[in-house]
């Protein structure tokens, strides 16, 4: 059986915004199929390594590789799911829970000028998925924080990602919304998937977890003694998941 | 008689190009309300009239030569607006009021030109539509119909979102370029039936309304332009019969039309929030956290 190429591989990248340098000699990697926590103090360059990882800032020095592809070369764009660190998910006009997370399914619609009974069942399935089935033609802007947070979230999973990367998915999301958004996640990667999930505190996410990163001042915190981040993987979600694993997953493999 | 003034031929071009100006401007303006870019549309027209200044100077057609500043002005918009810096603001008010300068300018260069004929394009003059405006207006409001209604969901994923929109892989440039250009084509509809300065209102306004009343964005779209040719199909009735400014009258019902939703909606929420939406009962987040748009 061959060996699959990391989901995500990066390699001594610097990168960072125009005249603001961030991140130095930052290398990390993802195995299909791990959960990867980067966490940090505000202002550590969490975001910016993962928007980095995405193609969304220029890379000074270093590369980065999806799925065994050099970033500026990878284009199956639809294996990756990505919620940004935002509050809300409102624009201009308003619009449908359902709409919001369709435009997720872009990726893999690509320029299909009427969705497929497939697309329209992911899309359904997503917005199932975060438990708003019965908000999905509700105004996104008339929802609260927490379940526009989970809006953002089906659309990631829409696309039927094998990786997901979450910027402080939870941040304003209660204890119970948590709970679920942890099965949600604890779902996808018994169906394979991978995450790098960025996170202040892990909380229900915490079990989760394979291995984590800690950054500071854009530098990767080398792993010393006390620390308990790096987990045995046969340590990872020991509990056997309750809800149906990977429903989102199913048609196209 | 004012039934004859109706039916007579210049007036049935009239109507006719302000509804191909009522219907396509509202499709196109939504996804520049969307991105909260509702200005932008004035900012290409004022562009637009340097381009009718030429036209007139050289005795070219100026709905041409409009158009071709317009694209223009527009593709530089979209490259200034791309490089995200924050003296964005600064390059698009020079470009805004280099535009109407040099159009004032050039016009006046010409003797033969008079004012009224500049006043002609900044505030429309839809009783003059020939037949061949006509032919020319349906082409243009056919594409940015094409456009608008046909790429609705990748053009809605990158006005929505285009950092996701990105990652997802879609031809955000393209698409933005595209947005802009249709933009331009848009200003060039609505210069003959609302003209330069009261374009933006067209694209603006209708949807403005519509976002009051429907439940989405695909709703508000479709909702926008049956508001658009209604207030274009009024105003011309209206300023046809009254011997009104055709295009002031227009964006006056669009706006008057804007003020009665607002206060029938405002009413409509204060009688519902006495008896609430059981829906909105026990919800899981605390309801603080509600975020109203
Ligand atoms: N758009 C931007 N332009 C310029 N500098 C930026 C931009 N965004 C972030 N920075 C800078 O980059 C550094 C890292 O920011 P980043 O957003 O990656 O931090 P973070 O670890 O995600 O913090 P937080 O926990 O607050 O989300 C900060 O010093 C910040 O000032
Ligand atoms: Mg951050």
């Amino acid at each position: 059986m061959p060996v699959s190429p990391p989901v995500l591989a990066v390699r001594a990248l610097s990168a960072g915004y125009p005249d603001r340098p961030v991140l130095r000699d930052v290398s990390l990697a993802v195995a299909p199929g791990e959960v990867l926590a980067i966490l940090g103090a505000n202002g550590s360059g969490k975001s910016t390594l993962v928007r980095a990882a995405l193609g969304l800032l220029p890379v000074t020095t270093g590369t980065i590789s999806l799925f065994g592809t050099a970033l500026p070369r990878f284009r199956q764009r639809h294996r990756i799911g990505y919620v940004p660190q935002r509050v809300g998910a409102g624009s201009g006009v308003p619009a449908t829970v359902a709409e919001v997370v369709s435009s997720g399914r872009l990726a893999r619609r690509r320029l299909r000028w009427l969705p497929r009974a497939t697309d329209r069942a992911a899309v359904a399935r997503a917005i199932a998925a975060v438990g708003l089935a019965d908000r999905r033609r509700d105004l996104v802007g008339t929802l609260s924080g927490g379940q526009q947070q989970r809006t953002l979230i089906a659309r990631a999973l829409a696309s039927e990602p094998d990786l997901l990367v979450l910027d402080e998915p939870t941040t304003g999301v209660d204890a119970a919304s948590q709970l679920a958004f942890a099965a949600t996640i604890r779902g996808f990667v018994a169906g394979g998937g991978a995450v790098v999930l960025v996170a202040h505190e892990l909380g229900p996410l915490a079990e989760l977890v394979s291995r984590s990163v800690v950054l500071d001042h854009g530098r990767v915190v080398p792993p010393g003694p006390g620390r308990t981040g790096d987990r045995a993987p046969d340590h990872v979600h020991p509990h056997a998941p309750a809800e149906p694993p990977g429903i989102w997953r199913g048609n196209h493999r | 008689m004012t039934i004859e003034i109706l039916t007579s031929p210049f007036m049935r071009y009239a109507l006719l190009a302000a509804v191909i100006t009522g219907v396509s401007a509202p499709a196109l303006g939504t996804y520049l309300v969307q991105r909260r870019l509702a200005l932008i549309g004035d900012g290409i027209g004022h562009v637009a009239l340097t381009g009718v200044a030429v036209g007139l100077l050289t005795a070219t057609s100026p709905v041409l030569t409009a158009m071709l500043a317009a694209v223009a002005g527009a593709i530089v918009i979209e490259l200034v607006r791309e490089r995200g810096r924050t003296s964005g603001d600064v390059a698009l008010a020079v470009l805004f009021y280099g535009g109407i300068a040099g159009g004032v300018f050039l016009v006046n260069l010409s003797a033969s030109h008079t004012n009224t004929n500049l006043m002609t394009y900044l505030f429309g003059s839809p009783l003059t539509t020939t037949r061949e405006d006509l032919v020319v207006l349906a082409l243009l409001g056919a594409a940015v119909l094409a456009v608008a209604l046909g790429l609705r969901p990748w053009l809605f994923a990158v006005c929505h979102d285009e950092e996701y929109a990105r990652v997802s892989g879609l031809p955000v440039r393209l698409l933005n370029l595209l947005l802009a250009v249709t933009t331009a084509l848009t200003v060039t509809v609505a210069m003959r039936a609302v003209g330069l300065l009261l374009v933006s209102a067209l694209m603006v306004v209708p949807v403005a309304t519509a976002q009051l009343l429907a439940g989405g964005f695909r709703a508000t779209q479709w909702l926008a332009m049956a508001i658009g040719v209604l207030a274009a199909g009024a105003g011309i009735g209206f300023a046809g019969v009254y011997d009104t400014a055709p295009g002031a009258t227009i964006v006056l019902l669009a706006i008057g039309g804007f003020a009665v939703t607002t206060v029938v909606v405002a009413g409509w929420r204060r009688v519902r929030r006495v008896r609430p939406d059981a829906r909105d009962g026990p919800a899981v987040e605390p309801p603080e956290v509600v975020l109203t748009r």
